[in-house]
């Protein structure tokens, strides 16, 4: 049982440190801010649960693992709904798009946004009228 | 610390290691910080960092068997939030004319 415990740490531990790592070459490499989102966003949160699943089981006393966990708990709650204000705030003012994007849902829907995403002139054709 | 953690001198280098690989992994997020083209760019490069810190924050309790490290991490999960929410209010309000 202590082994087993001891494998899934380091396991985890390992694979948080490099899902950590792959989320800022990511960041780095991409090439638009939504996409960049994306990695930090994903890759970061998996990363930080490993790394804080890994901290709760090597201290095994109930009130450091409380402690692990309220962290954990608390990113895996605060990521998600950061990245998206970001990811709402950079559209609305206006950041670009990739110009590899192949298309953009919110293109004349959102109010406020008035230039053009990058790449795309013409708006996208209206959706087929409901049946 | 007691408990079920391996231990010996080729653990402790091994923790060490991971701390380091945390360290490169801000270290690499600082550059896309110090390129990034737009704003919206440079926040979610200092989100990502936040969160690696917060990872090196528990990497480190682990390594030095320092669990004070910990209340750092939750600390600095609650912070982190509130900044990035209040970054992103700025840029939206750089989009009004």
């Amino acid at each position: 049982m202590t082994l087993l415990v001891q494998i899934l740490m380091v396991v985890l531990a390992v694979a948080g440190t490099a899902l950590v790592l792959l989320g800022a070459v990511g960041i780095l490499v991409l090439t638009d801010v939504y996409t960049r989102m994306q990695a930090a966003s994903k890759a970061g949160s998996l990363g930080a649960a490993c790394i804080l699943l890994s901290a709760a089981m090597y201290f095994s006393e109930l009130e450091l693992v409380v402690r692990a966990l309220t962290a954990l708990v608390f990113l895996m709650l605060t990521i998600p709904v950061a990245a998206h204000v970001l990811g709402r705030a950079a559209y609305l003012a206006g950041v670009p798009l990739a110009k590899e994007s192949v298309m953009d849902e919110l293109h004349g829907r959102v109010e406020g946004r008035t230039n053009s995403p990058g790449g795309q002139d013409e708006p996208n054709p209206p959706d087929p009228a409901p049946e | 610390m007691e408990g079920v953690a391996p231990s010996g001198p080729g653990w402790a280098t091994f923790w060490e290691v991971l701390v380091g690989l945390a360290m490169l992994s801000i270290i690499v997020a600082v550059v896309r910080l110090a390129r990034g083209p737009t704003l919206a760019d440079r926040v979610v490069a200092l989100d990502l960092i936040a969160t690696i810190a917060v990872v090196t924050a528990a990497l480190s309790s682990i390594a030095y068997s320092q669990p004070v490290f910990l209340d750092l991490a939750v600390v600095l999960t609650l912070v982190t939030f509130v900044a990035t929410v209040a970054f992103a209010r700025a840029i939206q309000r750089t989009a009004q004319p």
